[in-house]
């Protein structure tokens, strides 16, 4: 996409301030810069302090095995408002070291962790480069394109043993252990010591302050989770207690980690469809919009009418459910075991009851498909959702403000808590909910708007504080203005088709780069995908926001109690599914 | 109710003036009774499936009608571990603790197709292809995730299962000391200390070739 008349002036502006070390991106389909690696910290700076770049939205890396080149990949915005920046950085794979820009942005802490862990490649001068997802000791780093896995049958799908013949045989009786693992050669078990999380009690342990005069105070490690009621699934939390004060807190993550990315790059494009739905569980609806959005993007199509507003009254319906949820867990963490909860799984029962009739599935929709979306919408169901939009959900919505709002107990236990300031939530990259709580009026739905959003009237809703109190009103806001939208949408929505072109089930997806981005009810929801022309993406790489919001986790609990700490975690509201892919 | 009519059909014949009044029953069956209809769940959800788990406890399904009402965080007041979700091998260390920690007599169901089986993720690098492959489990319950119906069903097949257990073939009842299951070690990747000998027979194999190429060689031939 060289000297094309669009190019965003940012970087003709980089090119001018460093052109030794920065140059545009020639490869047709791809778009951003190139940068040396030696350079990397000064553009970033550049683009932080002069630009107004403060967002790290992801930081990735791409494998272009059989060459010697690995890519990683930083993707920036303004919080104000604005395009895409891209840079990429190129290192070899054999040694890959980049510098860490994690002192620059603290956001890219647990991606860069992440990159090192699924890719091998060092961040020099990252704070605390251990792996993320897998384990210490674990062998190998998966997503190298070299790297094949204990059940690898094929590089891409659909597997010839299973389609067109169907004679698929058990991936056990292939493997010598009858199981889904492998073992390096020389491996012994009867020897091998493992690391069994040393490294993460040691790095605890480190940040026990010296001792100061007489008094002396035993200090101790808590870990809660993985399996804890207050976790929200299977989230480990090892903290350093002073009595009931938190000194240090490590998110421990990847107790999930399914593989999201691995799979999805053998899988055929279409094939990655279900995959998302059970990314963020609770919004499959969400997930397959930022997906097909962003293969959209690359195939250049458009969905008709009827499919966008469809699209976009089950994005919102995704919405309300997941936050009404969000909100009985809140309160689950505060004590009220399971009595809000019910209330919220009661609205959230009938919109699933809405998802099953247009999908077929109550939870794992796959509703949607590049260039519109799978069925329509049943007549008798566009009149539940009328009926549900217009009467039964604002009053339930005012039930649970009347209830909680005003508790002394919910207001005591939320209210200064958890503060994240406006300049430490854009820092650490949060989005969604947390980063509209602490002030910051970025929706991506108003400041890059995709689909009709343009078009449909409704408010980003913020808040000041920066609390766990805030950004349960900003949830609470939020499911208004869903209604809103919501009702705009079933009046306006017109008849026609649903799909562009006819269905199919090998999509040809030109070569190139697309990131596609959707406000999820978690915040930035962002699908960063490269096809080489195959029927199967390159990479596929998906920007989870509940993970990008642990990141500050740390910072939001220490100082604070440790009965804080669970609720501070229901406020960031994180789905595992999503966290660890 | 059904429960209660067999109750009342013990398979002697009950005095006219007596019935409804007294029941008689055998030590087992009534003994199986009460503990099929106070089966408490641990809570424990692993991923997608359990919020169909939370949706089952839930008003609209509510499994309090089956006795199942009180989830219990903690493995030793449980009688029934639902895994419900993709067992990954990170987690698998810390499922296996639970199932040792809780106290006989106990159950496995296994929710939704990725404990079954491993599911739409199988072929996944960080992905245990079925819970049993580790833990006995009692249930299956398929789907992805399996709809509260399918839970419910899953969890009276167990209520049935119950039913027809034996008192003097349980296990706990006995003096033999019980015997836990070892718990995975993460290495290079999972591994089960009971498989330590054919682990270490292919790893150290005299051949060139990696063991995994070899073995598919084996295969084809």
């Amino acid at each position: 996409m060289t000297d094309q008349p669009g190019l965003d002036p940012t970087y003709s502006d980089l090119l001018n301030e460093f052109p030794q070390a920065v140059e545009l991106e020639a490869r047709p389909g791809f778009t951003g810069v190139v940068v040396l690696t030696s350079a990397l910290i000064d553009v970033m700076t550049y683009l932080r302090d002069r630009k107004g770049y403060d967002y790290l939205s992801s930081v990735t890396a791409v494998d272009d095995f059989p060459e010697d080149k690995l890519e990683i990949v930083y993707l920036l915005f303004k919080t104000t408002g604005g395009g895409i920046i891209e840079l990429k950085v190129f290192t070899q794979r054999d040694e890959p070291v980049v510098p860490s820009i994690t002192p620059l942005y603290q956001g890219a802490e647990f991606q860069e962790r992440e990159v090192w862990d699924l890719y091998g490649v060092k961040f020099t001068g990252h704070p605390d480069l251990r792996r993320l997802l897998l384990w210490e000791g674990f062998s190998g780093h998966p997503l190298r394109k070299d790297w094949k896995e204990p059940f690898y049958e094929e590089e891409v799908k659909p597997f010839k043993t299973r389609w067109p013949e169907g004679k698929g045989v058990r991936s056990e009786n292939l493997n010598p252990f009858k199981d889904n693992v492998q073992y390096p050669r020389d491996f012994d078990p009867n020897t091998y010591e493992p690391d069994a999380d040393r490294s993460v009690y040691k790095l605890l342990e480190s940040q026990i302050p010296a001792e100061t005069g007489d008094f002396k105070v035993d200090h101790l490690v808590v870990n809660i989770g993985p399996q804890h009621p207050s976790t929200h699934g299977v989230f480990r939390m090892a903290a350093l207690l002073e009595g009931e004060k938190v000194l240090a807190l490590k998110p421990v993550i990847g107790y999930l980690h399914r593989n999201h990315e691995k799979i999805g790059e053998r899988n055929t494009f279409v094939q990655n469809m279900p995959f998302t739905d059970r990314m963020d569980y609770l919004s499959s609806m969400s997930n397959n919009f930022g997906y097909a959005i962003t293969v959209e993007k690359l195939l250049g199509v458009k969905p008709p009418e009827r499919a966008e507003y469809l699209r976009v009254m089950m994005a919102e319906l995704t919405r309300i459910a997941s936050h009404t949820m969000a909100i009985g867990f809140l309160l689950n963490d505060l004590g009220a075991f399971f009595t809000p909860s019910l209330y919220a799984l009661e609205e959230r029962e009938l919109i699933l009851d809405i998802f099953e009739s247009v999908a077929g599935s109550r939870m794992m929709c796959n509703y949607f498909r590049f260039g519109g979306v799978v069925r329509d919408i049943p007549e008798e169901t566009l009149k539940s959702v009328k009926k549900l939009v217009e009467d039964r959900l604002p009053r339930k919505v005012d039930d649970l403000d009347r209830y909680l709002t005003d508790n002394e107990i919910v207001r005591v236990r939320c209210e200064g808590i958890g503060v994240l300031t406006a300049e430490e939530a854009i820092a650490y990259s949060a989005s969604g909910p947390i980063l509209r709580a602490s002030g910051v009026p970025y929706d991506i739905r108003k400041v890059d708007p995709y689909s009709i959003y343009d078009r449909l009237e409704f408010d980003v809703c913020y808040r000041q504080h920066g609390d766990v109190y805030d950004r349960y009103l900003v949830r609470l806001d939020e499911i208004r203005q869903s209604l809103r939208i919501l009702k705009q949408v079933i009046n306006q929505i017109p008849e026609g088709p649903i799909m562009t072109g006819k269905v199919q089930y090998m999509v040809k997806v030109p070569a190139g780069e697309a990131y596609g981005r959707v406000e999820g009810p978690r915040g930035e929801l962002g699908f960063y995908v490269v096809s080489d022309g195959k029927p199967n993406p390159k990479r596929y790489h998906v920007r989870a926001p509940s993970m990008i919001n642990t990141t500050s986790l740390e910072k939001m609990c220490v100082g604070g109690k440790i009965a804080d700490a669970v609720t501070i975690l229901g406020a960031v509201d994180v789905v595992l599914g999503e966290v660890d892919r | 109710m059904e429960a209660n009519q067999d109750l009342y059909k013990p398979g002697y014949e009950i005095p006219e003036e007596l019935r409804q009044q007294v029941t008689i029953t055998t030590l087992e069956r009534i003994y199986n009774w009460g503990r099929s209809n106070s089966m408490w769940p641990m809570m424990f959800g692993l991923a997608c499936c359990a919020i169909e788990m939370i949706c089952t406890a839930a008003s609209r399904y509510d499994f309090s009608r089956f006795g199942m009402e009180v989830m219990r965080p903690s493995p030793r007041q449980a009688d029934v571990m639902i895994v419900a979700g993709t067992v990954t091998k990170k987690m698998l260390p810390q499922i296996v603790r639970l199932y040792n920690q809780m106290s006989l007599p106990k159950y496995v169901l296994a929710m939704g197709a990725c404990a079954c089986g491993g599911g739409p993720f199988k072929e996944g690098y960080n992905v245990v292809p079925g819970i049993d492959t580790y833990i006995p489990v009692d249930v299956y319950v398929t789907g992805c995730p399996p709809t509260p119906q399918g839970l419910l069903n899953g969890l009276l097949t167990l209520q049935k299962k119950i039913k027809m257990e034996q008192m003097k073939e349980t296990g706990w009842y006995s003096k033999e000391p019980v015997v836990e299951v070892p718990i995975p070690i993460l290495g290079p990747d999972v591994y089960d200390p009971r498989k330590s000998d054919l682990i270490y027979t292919e790893t150290h194999k005299p051949e060139v070739l990696s063991t995994e190429e070899s073995t598919m060689e084996g295969e084809s031939k």
